[in-house]
């Protein structure tokens, strides 16, 4: 090694890459990345075959298949984003991480794109579904492309959440458990039963308002081949409001 | 200048003031034991200078840059084991080094890697995941990925703890080898590592700094070193 120490400053994109090519393997050198995969295309699978009836229903569309997807996401996203910040406080990583030459919201970001990207991996292995209906039928290709796009956002909306569970504890337990309760409640929000314990206490204006807040709410117009701006800006504003509240809570230790 | 410049460094955990007006500097070629009971305030004070804490009053400058103010710059400049080499333990001893390579931005982080491991000696257990070695092995993958970056200041949160006495000798051979280039700061329990290891010694107790001497005067306060201790941190 030299005499003179030149350590650089690193551009900051090194440390952000080098953070998410990490994470994102990191979820590869254990089995239970194999696992998610496994359950989620076997759950998003069944569930629309066995529950959507998609078989039955006799039409080349995927609308049945994407119905279930929020509360995969709700059960999944804290599964895979429970690790984010948890597991670096557990190992004492954090301590690491934070005293090599890289932010905070560097090391935010790297770590969740790269567990979106994994959610997204997921969501790409249930392609095969979408041949099948291609091959079965004659779909709007564009459909089903919106579907998938929206079913992505609302992955991403899952983890926002899943990220503030993980940053706020040092057990990945209590991580999964916290995010996936938030998550479910905004599965719920939209739903019949839910509504009407809310008409209850609510006035019919405010509870139309929450009901907005519900994921299935709004992942149907992507169903449906709708690109919106509305609903594309609320699982965007959750997944990074998410992300910007969990890297405030690491930034304060 | 000197490398490390702390100057009324201050930090408290609700009521307790666990750092109290904690002033010192360290220049090239020192290596500065740190040695305090448990609870005295070494750790925070280290966790400080690293910018991992930020402080509540007081400045601490590595190699000219403030830790709060410019804190990515004065990291890069910086090699920290943290008590215990916390280290990725999934990751193979390489990826692992590979990693802390590729985040500080090295240019050929493999070359640097293959440099760090033959000079740690960590060549044998290069392909293994870090839980499953030893801690010997462990303690030295922590401070491989402190010194990858040949920085220019090093702060080892007691880099020989639970090691035998080859481990030890190791370690220790491996920070004299380079101290000359650097400014070292290494936090210890084990009181006749300042005789092999150190050039001056820094007492803390209760966050405040007891005694800040030479190597040399600091062994002359006693024969007995123990209740050299006893006595500057009771």
């Amino acid at each position: 090694m030299s005499d003179q120490p030149a350590s650089p400053t690193p551009r900051p994109g090194a440390a952000f890459w080098a953070v998410l090519r990490r994470e994102f393997a990191g979820y590869f050198r254990t089995p239970l990345a194999y696992v998610f995969l496994a359950v989620f295309n076997a759950f998003a699978i069944s569930l629309a075959f066995f529950i959507g009836n998609i078989y039955e229903a006799g039409v080349a569309s995927l609308d049945r298949f994407f119905l279930y997807h929020p509360w995969l996401w709700a059960f999944l996203a804290p599964a895979a984003g429970a690790r984010l910040w948890a597991e670096e406080r557990r190992q004492g990583t954090l301590e690491l991480l934070l005293t090599w030459p890289v932010t905070v919201w560097q090391a935010a970001l790297g770590k969740f794109f790269a567990a979106w990207l994994f959610l997204g991996s997921a969501l790409l292995i249930t392609l095969p579904m979408a041949f099948t209906v291609c091959y079965l039928g004659d779909p709007d290709v564009g459909v089903i492309v919106s579907g998938y796009v929206g079913s992505f956002l609302c992955a991403g909306a899952c983890l926002g959440i899943a990220a503030i569970a993980s940053a706020l504890t040092r057990s990945q337990v209590i991580a999964f458990v916290t995010g996936f309760l938030a998550c479910f409640v905004l599965v719920l929000v939209g739903y019949g039963v839910f509504d009407e314990l809310l008409s209850g206490v609510f006035a019919t204006g405010t509870v139309d308002e929450i009901r907005r807040l519900g994921l299935w709410r709004n992942l149907e117009p992507f169903t449906l081949g709708l690109i919106d701006l509305r609903p594309t800006a609320y699982f965007l504003t959750v997944a990074f409001a998410g992300l910007g509240l969990s890297t405030l809570i690491v930034e304060r230790r | 200048m000197a490398l490390i410049e702390v100057s009324q460094l201050q930090k408290s955990y609700g009521a307790i003031r666990a750092v109290k007006n904690v002033s010192f500097s360290v220049d090239r070629g020192e290596v500065v034991g740190f040695l305090g009971p448990n609870g005295a305030g070494k750790s925070t004070t280290m966790k400080l200078l690293t910018g991992y804490l930020r402080p509540d009053a007081g400045t601490a400058v590595v190699a000219g840059f403030d830790v709060v103010e410019n804190p990515v710059a004065a990291k890069a400049h910086l090699g920290y084991s943290p008590e215990g080499a916390p280290a990725y333990g999934e990751m193979t001893v390489r990826e692992f080094l590979h990693f802390a390579a590729e985040l500080r931005g090295l240019a050929d982080p493999a070359q640097r890697v293959a440099d760090t491991l033959k000079l740690c000696r960590l060549e044998e257990v290069a392909g293994q995941s870090v839980d499953t070695l030893s801690k010997g092995y462990r303690m030295r993958v922590g401070f491989a990925q402190a010194v990858i970056h040949d920085p220019a200041v090093l702060i080892l949160d007691e880099p020989t703890d639970g090691l035998d006495p080859n481990q030890k000798f190791e370690v220790r051979r491996i920070l004299k080898d380079m101290a000359a280039r650097k400014a070292v700061i290494v936090s210890t329990h084990i009181l006749e590592e300042i005789d092999e290891l150190c050039t001056r010694v820094i007492v803390i107790a209760q966050g405040e700094v007891r005694c800040d001497e030479s190597k040399e005067r600091f062994l002359q306060r006693g024969t007995d070193l123990n209740q050299v201790f006893r006595k500057l941190t009771a």
